[in-house]
């Protein structure tokens, strides 16, 4: 079941169509509404090790459709903490609940200050109005 | 030209419809100075009698293994090829398609190459085969890729005492792979475990080969388990005719199982097109190169085929693919599988106990001195002659009986060394005549 | 249909096999086979059935037209499969000695005269396995050269195009260069000008298929080459669309250096359902020295392969390549003679009268007379009816036809690529600009028929989502699983399918 389009206030939103979910020194990461259309339904997801590291602008991992694959960007610097397992598993997750579910990782930011460059609801709507 | 249709007429109406004046005109895009203006320098059109009466002169100055008692193997052999293969691949449903891009146009092919995959994860112990690659040398440069991106080491290992030409095409490919290649010396014709686990450690993979380049067998399992115990993946180069007789490499610790398909379903046809197969466990499955198929079902829940896991592929990962192959064999992997069912299990085991009973008969009548003292073998053999071993072929063979391969063109010390293949269309009356021949040019 | 393991039945067989009264020679315990491999277990009435109803399932060219583009499916002439299965051809063993060798050889040796000619180039090797193995084995050649010349280090990129086939950035990343792409102009040339921004003293070469994927001829290939080659570059011709200048505009003419050469497409390869292929590669006089080994030579009136080529990149496939692909394409070739050319004439003009009749149904987004192909755009349909590219081609099938390429290249939305060869006759062609204008009544009238489409082939649309997720690639026994348990939708990608 595909979720509608949706842009929650209070995540913070990178060009590359990732969101983050900060909290405190941590966040969750994931992609937005709009990229998981764009890929249809997902059927893969090529997840990092818990451990390894992200950067900002960076590919962390992949997730796949049948029909194209896309790199999973980094809004954040961080060490990862958890990979979420329910995506591994069932990658439709992310179709169904982008925001919620469908998270893709959690990190411990190594430069919480990177969260002021990223996008807030609105300007990330107004980015993809101009697309 | 029997191949086009248009009509003087045809010409002038198509013309008009796309309201040009002539074909030249087709090619006003063309800048002048790029233009190719007179005739190209190729030799008259042949009518088609012409052209099978040319085609059967320089197939004549071919002496074939029809012509010519032959033992030579080396990587390809003259095994029976049954009539129904011909009569499959004559379907031009099959020969005149192309890939399975619409699998609703391709049912057929879909499901053969289906069971294709099937046969050759049964022959293998392997979870995962891809629909074939070109044959057995870039399968090994193909496994490597897999090994590199598996393990992000850099390192392959191969085993001296896999066909020199094998490594040859991995060596080619490692420079662009940025991998650097370690080989291992044999020791007595076959590979030392302890030799191969030592310069396996911070490797991706280790190949080595069974039967080897030698014709002996070697203690695979040891081999797979030396690879494993430096945590390099293991691969075995084996030959599928073999797999009725012996271990399955899934089934003794490899990861993943390539080969040269000839022996399965191919004419010799001096190198090809044969194809090669390349088979894995399942965690491999995402890393592997080439058309994968796969089951689903349709909108009326029906069975059906499609080609499947695409995002690995060149046409959608580009720069990123696990390979840049596109066209593969697929004819020729069909013949294998039609080979195959003809055989069944009890022909694939009798055809491997008749090279190995033919082979012990073959060492033992020739009674020359084993290159390799103290190994077995399978369908090929390599014996000292006391002679250059391309002189004992040339005198030989001017008694109509090709002797085998001259094994010391790759290997150093074995010029007076001869290769001899059997295959089931040799006969023990066969040998004896090879042993005649030989004991009187060896004279 | 049920597969061929399901048909199996232990203890029947279709071998019958020489027994010779002989001792049995023992496999070592350790090495022996502990459990057989589940191979079917048929007798030959059944195994002939089986693939013959298969075939029954499948579409060839021999079954009707089968407008794939950029894959070049024309007649294959069956007097070739005739020759192909002389003894003398099909029984020769790759490591016979040269003199028993000498058809195969100069066979081969003729063969390289051939393409070079075509090609405008100097030298041959026939060893690559397909025109991606060209491509690799081109890059290859590229990287020996500069490294010969001193070069090596300071060459790491190779340019390509956005409407490329996908085999050029992968075989540039197999052959460990960097990818830099350029664009595509209004008209489908290359855009100069980010070509000129681009090319520099690390840029190994260029990567470029001429007519594009677009079915165009660069009208600016002149000023590209001078491009590169000012910049002490090397220009690859990627030649899977060289069907449409043979004897018209010869590659090394237009300023490329090295070529590859799709016989499977461009000279009458069967395409057996996915291959094999012929990747024969041309390369100018300076790039010989670094071609594969062995490479066929003539000696006087003899024929040998010589393995003495210490600049070679050494072997990208085993033996000499494969053989009976070069028996087809050098009988396909001698059959015309001179009048090669009128081959790619008429692969024109048959491309462009299906162009000329269909561009008014059908979005055209570069306007111009193409080559031996054409790519139309269906996205008028997408947005007025909500027909895809993919409704498209699926309605073709029940109309009899083998659908084009779509959403290939990349560059064009809802893309069809249109291929008819020249070997189709003007009746055929007719035939399919009615169903494609049929059909594009029926988007606007009666979408739901393209939705629906096919209704007349063996299977229905396929989920391929469900087999992407499942990853069925094998056949189970009896653990097999049953898909039809799970909820059948008819998900397929609206991604790249031909070429």
């Amino acid at each position: 079941m595909a979720a509608s389009e949706e842009y929650p206030e209070g995540l913070k939103y990178h060009r590359e169509h990732d969101w983050a979910r900060v909290q405190g020194d941590e966040a969750t990461l994931g992609i937005t509404w709009f990229a998981q259309d764009a890929l249809g339904e997902l059927v893969h997801f090529e997840a990092p090790a818990e451990g390894s590291s992200t950067t900002l602008g960076s590919s962390y991992g992949e997730v796949e459709s049948v029909k194209a694959v896309s790199d999973v960007i980094a809004p954040l610097s961080g060490e990862i903490l958890a990979v979420n397992q329910k995506v591994v598993d069932a990658p439709e997750t992310v179709n169904e609940d982008p925001y919620g579910e469908g998270w893709l990782v959690r990190i411990r930011m190594s430069d919480p200050a990177e969260a002021d460059t990223l996008l807030d609801a609105d300007a990330y709507k107004a980015f993809l109005a101009e697309q | 030209m029997g191949q086009l249709s248009l009509t003087d007429a045809d010409r002038e109406e198509m013309l008009a419809a796309i309201g040009v004046a002539s074909v030249d005109e087709l090619f006003r895009d063309i800048p002048a100075g790029v233009r190719f203006r007179g005739e190209l320098d190729l030799e008259p059109a042949l009518s088609e009698p012409e052209l099978v009466r040319h085609l059967e002169e320089l197939a004549a100055r071919n002496v074939d293994t029809t012509r010519e008692l032959s033992f030579l193997g080396a990587g390809i052999y003259d095994h029976y090829v049954p009539a129904v293969v011909d009569a499959v691949l004559q379907r031009g449903e099959f020969l005149t398609a192309y890939t399975p891009y619409q699998p609703e146009m391709s049912q057929g092919v879909l499901q053969a190459i289906f069971e294709y995959q099937t046969a050759i994860c049964e022959l293998t112990g392997m979870d995962v085969s891809n629909a074939s690659g070109y044959d057995g040398t870039t399968v090994a440069a193909d496994a490597c890729f897999v090994a590199k991106h598996a393990t992000g080491r850099s390192k392959i290992v191969l085993a001296e005492t896999l066909a020199p030409q094998v490594r040859q095409v991995v060596k080619t490919y490692a420079v662009g792979f940025g991998l650097e290649v370690v080989e291992v010396p044999h020791s007595g014709g076959t590979t030392d475990p302890d030799r191969l686990a030592a310069a396996a450690s911070d490797a991706a993979a280790v190949i080595f080969q069974q039967p080897n380049v030698f014709g002996i067998l070697e203690d695979a399992p040891a081999l797979a388990a030396a690879a494993n115990g430096a945590g390099a993946m293991a691969i075995a180069h084996v030959d599928p005719i073999s797999l009725g007789v012996l271990e399955a490499p899934g089934n003794y610790g490899c990861a993943m199982a390539i080969g040269e398909g000839q022996s399965a379903g191919n004419y010799q046809s001096y190198a090809g097109p044969h194809y090669g197969f390349l088979a894995a466990k399942a965690e491999y499955t995402r890393r592997l190169p080439g058309r994968i198929i796969g089951e689903t079902t349709d909108l009326n829940g029906e069975r059906g085929y499609v080609l499947t896991l695409q995002t690995r592929e060149q046409h959608i990962r580009r720069e990123k693919a696990t390979s840049n192959i596109t066209t593969n064999q697929t004819l020729l992997a069909l013949a294998g599988l039609v080979h195959l069912s003809w055989l069944g299990p009890q022909g694939l085991r009798e055809v491997g106990e008749t090279c190995m009973s033919l082979g012990a008969y073959a060492r033992e009548r020739l009674g020359l001195a084993p290159a390799f003292p103290g190994t077995a073998t399978f369908k090929e053999f390599a014996v000292r002659i006391r002679r250059p071993a391309r002189d004992v072929i040339r005198d030989a063979r001017a008694h109509g009986v090709h002797p085998g391969y001259a094994i010391g063109r790759d290997y150093e010390g074995m010029d007076d060394v001869l290769l001899i293949a059997v295959t089931e269309k040799r006969t023990p009356a066969d040998v004896d005549q090879l042993a005649q021949v030989l004991a009187e040019v060896r004279a | 249909m049920d597969l061929i393991y399901e048909k199996s039945r232990p203890g029947r067989r279709a071998s019958t096999l020489p027994r010779y009264d002989l001792p049995a020679a023992e496999v070592p315990a350790e090495l022996r086979r502990a459990e057989p491999p589940r191979l079917p277990e048929l007798a030959e009435p059944e195994i002939v059935r089986h693939f013959t109803e298969l075939s029954t399932r499948n579409f060839g060219i021999d079954t009707g037209f089968y407008p794939l583009g950029s894959c070049t499916m024309k007649h294959n002439p069956r007097v070739n499969e005739r020759l192909v299965m002389l003894p003398g051809f099909k029984d020769l063993h790759p490591c016979q000695e040269e003199d028993g060798a000498q058809g195969a050889l100069e066979l081969m040796w003729r063969l390289q005269e051939i393409l070079q000619e075509v090609a405008g180039l100097h030298a041959c090797s026939l060893q690559p396995a397909a025109g991606s193995q060209g491509e690799l084995t081109g890059l290859m050649l590229m990287r020996a050269y500069f490294e010969d010349i001193g070069e090596g280090e300071q060459r790491d990129t190779i340019i390509t195009v956005d409407t490329a086939h996908g085999t050029n950035p992968a075989s540039v990343t197999m052959s460990g260069y960097k990818l830099e792409k350029v664009a595509t102009d209004a008209r489908g040339n290359l855009d100069v000008d980010d070509l000129r921004a681009k090319v520099n003293e690390r840029t190994a070469g260029l990567m470029l298929t001429n007519p594009s994927t677009l079915g165009l001829f660069d009208e600016h290939i002149e000023e590209v080459a001078a491009i590169f080659h000012d910049a002490g570059s090397l220009l690859y011709y990627d030649g899977a669309n060289l069907n449409a200048v043979c004897g018209i505009s010869r590659p090394g003419d237009m300023g490329f250096d090295i070529v590859h050469i799709n016989l499977h497409k461009t000279f009458s390869q069967p395409h057996g359902g996915g291959g094999p292929g012929g990747g024969p590669i041309v390369v100018r006089e300076k790039l010989e020295p670094f071609l594969p080994v062995p490479a066929v030579v003539r000696d006087g009136d003899e024929f040998r392969l010589d393995h003495d080529r210490p600049k070679s990149i050494g072997k990208v496939r085993g033996f000499t390549g494969p053989f009976g692909v070069f028996v087809r394409s050098y009988a396909y070739i001698r059959a015309y003679g001179p009048a090669l050319r009128e081959m790619s004439e008429v692969a024109v003009l048959n491309a462009n009268y299906l162009l000329a009749r269909l561009r008014d149904a059908y979005d055209l987004p570069y306007d111009r007379l193409c080559m031996h192909e054409f790519v139309l755009s269906a996205r008028r349909l997408k947005r007025e009816h909500g027909v895809s590219a993919l409704d498209v081609a699926k309605r073709l099938m029940d109309y009899g036809y083998h659908p084009p390429t779509i959403y290939f290249p990349l560059v064009v939305p809802e893309a069809l690529m249109i291929e008819p060869t020249e070997t189709e006759p003007k009746e055929r062609l007719d035939g399919f600009v009615d169903a494609m204008l049929a059909i594009a009544r029926e988007a606007a009238e009666s979408p739901e028929l393209l939705h629906e489409a096919p209704t007349t082939r063996p299977v229905r649309r396929l989920d391929e989502v469900k087999a992407a997720k499942r990853a069925v690639v094998k056949y189970g026994f009896e653990e097999h699983p049953d898909l039809s348990g799970e909820a059948g939708e008819a998900r397929q990608l609206e991604a790249q399918k031909g070429a």
